[in-house]
């Protein structure tokens, strides 16, 4: 096996040597905290988002040219007063250079102040571009791409990988110009001052680059690790709270306690430690560094100032460049893992970007005109999954009011059906009318705008009640809106809550109950008065006043439109006008309660069966 | 002042560590002040006088100090670090036993997403200020006087004018880092805007779907969008203004040094050496009095984070053991109410008056009524979730309030509407209750809630795990793991929530029979909406605004008018007519 080969073995003494012995592989790690090597395609295409903020960027780095520049004049001004000024007695000579160095410093000041103003506006407006697009593209994504996505994960991808993008844009690109101006300019200076110190001063240089090398994948991983383990204790406190009910319950208070100081406070208080250790081995390993090319610099620059072949000015300009020689490298090391993180978040930034939409207008499609609600399926055949048909050859004829309950096991394709009415998805073959038109000849919103779905979990947004309605229809009045709240039952509570109509909806209308949501929810379809209705009929429970007032609601809802329901509810059933009793994606029955009772087919079992989720006592069963 | 004394407590235990620590700071900073004195003798012996020897001694000396100090150092980082970071252990550790044993009192009204802070962000702060920020201010008080004390030796007139630049600074970091916070709160909650409105967007994207409202998000999430780039942009931009500053002013320390001192080593009062030498320490200064600063800030963002987390260490745990509590017997299982009332904290009106109820051993009691009526508050106190207001609740004729809370718990089983369970295996969630359980345990278990056939079908069977990072169980599954929890624990009490919503006919039923086999010989409470329960319940109570408006079973309660017929006709009709309409038929439906 791989374990056993030399690679393998070598691979393993490594990880312990480096200090890798915990188990977490860097590849185990969430994908936000996975790198990418350097991908020019994704830079350009960022970079074509910086664009059209190419003069901030230009002024930008003007600007920090102008502040390297600067920064490297200061100690060759210094050497100058201590040889020029100083060794000579020239009093108003050192009086000019000082005011010479004030006036560089000043110039450093506006420059980089300068250069932050140029540099933040160029990337914020990028970003906010690059956010905005984003957004923009999952408006346009039909329901079947939300169905496989995670929430999460899109949410993450424009929070965290959007800033990490952000990052890359406002410091590291400047940054980078930055370091490389100051390590150019340093070793320029240098070079002019004396070719034999700065040689002298190089010396290190090989050790250093090796030591920022080694500092850099490590500190990275190791950091890595500790936001990982952050991350891990911040899901089990959080999963304890919410719990605490069963955590008390079953006394599991002494064993957590153990778990979380044991193991996952542990872990992370290690993760923190193993960073601090390598920060405090490498930070002064680069100090040392510095100094030992002061003493070179100052060991034979001080021969050479005693044979009179450099000036004292120069061996002190040349300490202060060691001084600033150091910074450069290492943050260019720092900068190069930004640079990873940024690639990573980028390439998967644009993967959503140009993931195609699977059901669009065609171009040019006409508006569809006011609907009267009559749907048509002509040998409609539908599939997620090519290999995996879901609905076949379902043909049906709903004319304008009916009421069509559906029927049917999990999986019979119910939510399938009534999903290709509003074209969540397209059909394979067949076709799908509305008042005769082809939904896939006319303008998509168009089409949409006239439909109305209630679904089995009410979601609110959050802000006031009367808002939430108005979700429905944005240019309704109030008026209309307590019109619609009056009609499905649902005035009474809201006037009764604190605000009345202003109350405040928190996030997932958690301070409403779960029958006041669906009232909500009933008022906001009906404002929107849709020619088609789509329902999914809710089967959790409710108390008994709440019940009755929904049952109401649903009638007035449903009064006049074109409906579709998946039915819970024995009462909805009964009055439909068709019953669609679906098995294996394929309308196995239909006809209305009392002819399918009659047949004794599929309708009859699941009925006897108790399908609006009620179990049957065994004796009755039996 | 308070909290950071109380804060500093926490620091006790480690105080070795944090002591060997400030040594090492204190000889880091000693021979950090050493190294430009040597280069000042290099410059007025070495150099002035000609002797080379010394140059090479003096380079020998910072090769030999900068090693050791690179040493020390290495000591000196990792401990300060490391202070802070147990610090941080200790009081995590503190909250988060805290927190898991408070009772429900503080929990109905504490936020999880406040608490999860106090966990976070202000341990952080707490850590930053403790560790780094603390030792850092320590050493750079240390570093000043030292400093000045070395320029004032050299030469006091020249010390003061150089230092003249470093009050500004310190004032000006102080300042700059208080005007800057809001600011920075500000970007934080303009981009917390950003995330809610899209949160919502995708969770709620079939209503958004559903009335084509495409445009209107689009509008508002570009208004957030908006408003935080130009937030970000006005907070970034004053503090690109603002904070070069601190650079020309230490390069102001310099030019003085220069300006005054240059003319002074022409006039012979000091030496160049001297001259590099100050320069040097006005410099080296800079550092420590923008970390000083930046320290007065740290402490009173640290003292407002302690304030947070002594707030909930503060908090008084209501439910305790009696100082003389024993532990509960093995029961048989009989629950008694006398004359209960119960009151929330803060309530005006009870949620319970006056309930006086007797559970046999094995008895099934269905509880019905509205939402509110005070059904989950009844079952709470059973499991001492709360403690009575008034009366007393006994088991097998023990007063709750008389044993200890882990031995009365342990007896009780709990089954939740919408079970909660942990990221961790399904075998880790079944032994919750029990995790000395065997395998042959878990898996007769699992059997028994007719949960064994899903989770073998996993490729990982019972290794599976659940929640965040792993699988999602559906609905009924997960109801039915929570089932056979309840099981491994064997309970002889037994609370439970019969509703689940929207799980397809046949889980139903498999559920339906997991609680069965779950009630079978239990004393067990059910807060029932089913058919099936309360007609096979010893004793259907009817709860109506905390009191029970009626009792008896559903055979006598049907029988009469009242509360049970109404909730009847609502609820449970529809069910009973599926039932009949099978009977009619008179055939089987499988």
């Amino acid at each position: 096996m791989a374990e056993h080969t030399f690679k393998a073995k070598l691979h393993r003494w490594w990880r312990r040597v480096a200090g890798h012995d915990e188990a977490l592989l860097v590849s185990d790690l969430p994908e936000h905290l996975q790198d990418k090597q350097y991908d020019s395609r994704i830079v350009l295409r960022l970079l074509s988002y910086v664009r059209p903020y190419m003069r901030e960027m230009i002024i930008a780095i003007i600007l920090i040219g102008v502040v390297t520049l600067a920064a490297l004049a200061v100690p060759y001004i210094i050497a100058q007063i201590l040889d020029k000024a100083i060794a000579k007695g020239d009093v108003a000579l050192l009086l000019r250079l000082v005011a010479a160095f004030v006036g560089v410093n000043l110039i450093s000041w506006f420059a980089r102040s300068g250069q932050i103003v140029a540099m933040v506006g160029a990337g914020q407006d990028s970003i906010y571009q690059i956010r905005r697009a984003l957004f923009e593209r999952l408006q346009q994504h039909s329901l079947s791409f939300f169905d496989h996505a995670d929430v999460g994960v899109l949410i993450s991808r424009l929070t965290s990988d959007v800033n990490a993008l952000q990052d890359l844009v406002t410091w590291a690109v400047i940054g980078t110009a930055a370091d490389m101006f100051t390590l150019v300019g340093i070793v320029i200076a240098m070079l002019s001052l004396d070719v034999y110190l700065s040689l002298l001063t190089f010396a290190v240089l090989p050790i250093m680059f090796v030591l920022t090398l080694l500092w850099r994948v490590r500190a990275r991983n190791r950091w890595r690790k500790v936001r990982y383990y952050h991350g891990r204790m911040l899901g089990y406190i959080e999963e304890n709270i919410q719990g605490v009910r069963v955590v008390q319950a079953y006394t599991r208070e002494d064993l957590n306690l153990k778990k979380f100081v044991e193991e996952v406070n542990f872990r992370f208080n290690q993760a923190q430690g193993n960073a601090a250790r390598l920060s405090a081995l490498f930070f002064p390993g680069v100090d040392f560094l510095g100094s030992l090319a002061i003493a070179l610099v100052i060991g034979f620059g001080g021969t050479a100032v005693l044979g009179q072949q450099i000036t004292p000015g120069v061996l002190v300009a040349f300490t202060l460049y060691i001084g600033r020689f150091f910074d450069p490298i290492r943050d260019l090391a720092e900068r190069y893992n930004t640079l990873q993180a940024a690639m990573a978040a980028g390439e998967r930034l644009f993967n959503l970007l140009d993931r195609p939409l699977a059901v669009e207008s065609k171009p040019g499609a006409p508006e569809m005109p006011p609907i009267r609600g009559e749907v048509v399926f002509e040998h409609v055949n539908f599939a997620y999954n090519p290999e995996l048909p879901i609905l076949h050859d379902i043909n049906l004829h709903v004319r304008p009011g009916e009421l069509v309950a559906l029927v049917g096991p999990t999986g019979s394709g119910k939510s399938s059906l009534v999903k290709l009415l509003n074209r969540s998805y397209d059909i394979q073959s067949g076709r799908l009318l509305i008042d005769g038109h082809d939904v896939r000849d006319v303008d998509l919103a168009s089409q949409r705008r006239q439909m109305g779905i209630v679904l089995q979990e009410t979601f609110l947004f959050r802000g006031s009640v009367a808002e939430n309605i108005r979700y429905g229809r944005l240019d309704a009045t109030q008026a209309e809106i307590e019109r619609a709240a009056r009609a499905v039952g649902a005035h009474e509570f809201i006037v009764n809550l604190i605000d009345g109509y202003e109350t405040h909806v928190e996030e997932g209308g958690a301070n409403l109950s779960v029958g006041q949501r669906q009232l909500l929810a009933f008022a906001r379809a009906l404002l929107a008065d849709p020619r088609i209705l789509i329902l999914d009929e809710a089967t959790s429970s409710i108390d008994t006043q709440t019940e009755k007032l929904i049952q109401d609601a649903m009638d007035v809802l449903l009064e006049g439109r074109t409906a579709f329901v998946i039915a819970h509810r024995l009462s909805t059933i009964v009055r439909a006008d068709q019953i669609l009793v679906l098995s294996g994606g394929r309308i196995i029955e239909r006809g209305t309660h009392e002819e399918l009772l009659a047949q004794r087919g599929e309708y009859y079992n699941l009925y006897t069966m108790g399908f609006m989720a009620v179990p049957l006592d065994e004796g009755v069963a039996g | 002042m308070k909290t950071l004394r109380r804060l500093l407590q926490y620091m006790q235990p480690h105080r070795r560590a944090a002591a060997l620590t400030f040594l090492c700071l204190m000889i880091v900073t000693v021979l950090n002040l050493i190294i430009p004195w040597i280069v000042a003798q290099v410059i007025d012996i070495g150099l002035g006088k000609g002797e080379k020897a010394y140059l090479i001694q003096a380079a020998l000396l910072i090769v030999a100090i900068s090693a050791f100090r690179s040493l020390v150092s290495i000591g000196q980082r990792y401990g300060m670090e490391r202070v802070g970071q147990l610090i941080s252990f200790d009081l995590r550790n503190a909250l988060y036993d805290h927190i898991q044993r408070l009772s429900f009192t503080y929990h109905a009204h504490a936020q999880t997403g406040q608490l999860m802070s106090r966990m976070a962000e202000d341990v952080n702060s707490v850590q930053r200020f403790l560790g780094v920020g603390l030792l850092d201010a320590l050493s750079a008080l240390i570093m000043l006087v030292i400093i000045i004390g070395i320029l004032v030796a050299m030469n006091p007139r020249l010390a003061l004018l150089t230092l003249l630049p470093m009050p500004f600074l310190a004032v000006l970091v102080v300042y700059l880092a208080q005007v800057m916070r809001p600011r920075w709160r500000r970007v934080q909650q303009a981009f917390a805007q950003v995330s809610t409105v899209l949160q919502e967007n995708l969770t709620g994207v079939q209503v958004v779907r559903a009335f084509a409202r495409e445009p209107y998000e689009m509008e508002k999430f570009d208004t957030a969008n908006r408003a935080y780039m130009n937030e970000r942009l006005r907070t970034v931009r004053y503090w690109g203004i603002s904070s070069p500053v601190l650079g020309f002013l230490v390069a102001c320390g310099t030019a003085l040094a220069f300006g005054f001192g240059g003319p002074m080593v022409i006039r012979g009062e000091i030496t160049l050496g001297m001259l590099v030498a100050i320069n040097s320490y006005v410099v080296m200064l800079s550092g420590p009095v923008q970390r000083l600063g930046n320290t007065i800030n740290m402490a009173a963002e640290a003292a407002a984070s302690g304030d947070r987390i002594f707030e909930v260490l503060n908090a008084p745990r209501t439910i305790l053991d009696a100082p003389d509590a024993s532990d509960l017997p093995a029961v048989e299982g009989c629950v008694r109410f006398e004359g209960v009332d119960f009151r929330y904290g803060d309530g005006k009106q009870a949620a319970l008056h006056d309930i006086d109820l007797e559970a046999c051993p094995g008895q099934m009691i269905a509880l019905v009524g509205h939402t509110g009526s005070g059904k989950s508050t009844l079952v709470n106190l059973i499991l001492r979730f709360y403690d009575v207001t008034h009366g007393r609740i006994t088991v097998d004729g023990h007063d709750i309030r008389d044993v200890t809370l882990k031995s009365l718990r342990e007896q009780i089983g709990l089954v939740l509407q919408d079970p909660l369970l942990f990221s961790a295996t399904i075998r880790e969630n079944i032994a919750y209750g029990r995790p000395s359980a065997t395998d042959a345990e878990v898996i007769a278990a699992a059997k028994a809630a007719r949960a064994h056939d899903f989770i073998s079908s996993f490729p990982e069977g019972y290794d599976t795990v659940v929640g965040e990072r792993g699988i999602t169980l559906s609905g009924g599954q997960r109801q039915r793991v929570a089932i056979a929890r309840a099981l491994l624990v064997n309970p002889r009490i037994l609370i439970l929530d019969d509703s689940t919503s929207s799980v397809d006919t046949e889980t139903e039923y498999e559920i339906q029979q997991a609680l069965n086999t779950l009630m079978r010989g239990r004393t067990s409470f059910v807060i029932a909406q089913r058919l099936t329960t309360v007609k096979n319940a010893d004793q259907v109570l009817v709860l109506d605004h905390g009191r029970i408006a009626q009792r008896g079973t559903h055979a006598e309660l049907i029988a009469q008018p009242g509360p049970y017929r109404e909730v009847y006709d609502l609820q449970l009709r529809d069910q009973e007519e599926a039932a009949e309409a099978v009977a009619r038929t008179g055939q089987r439906a499988f």
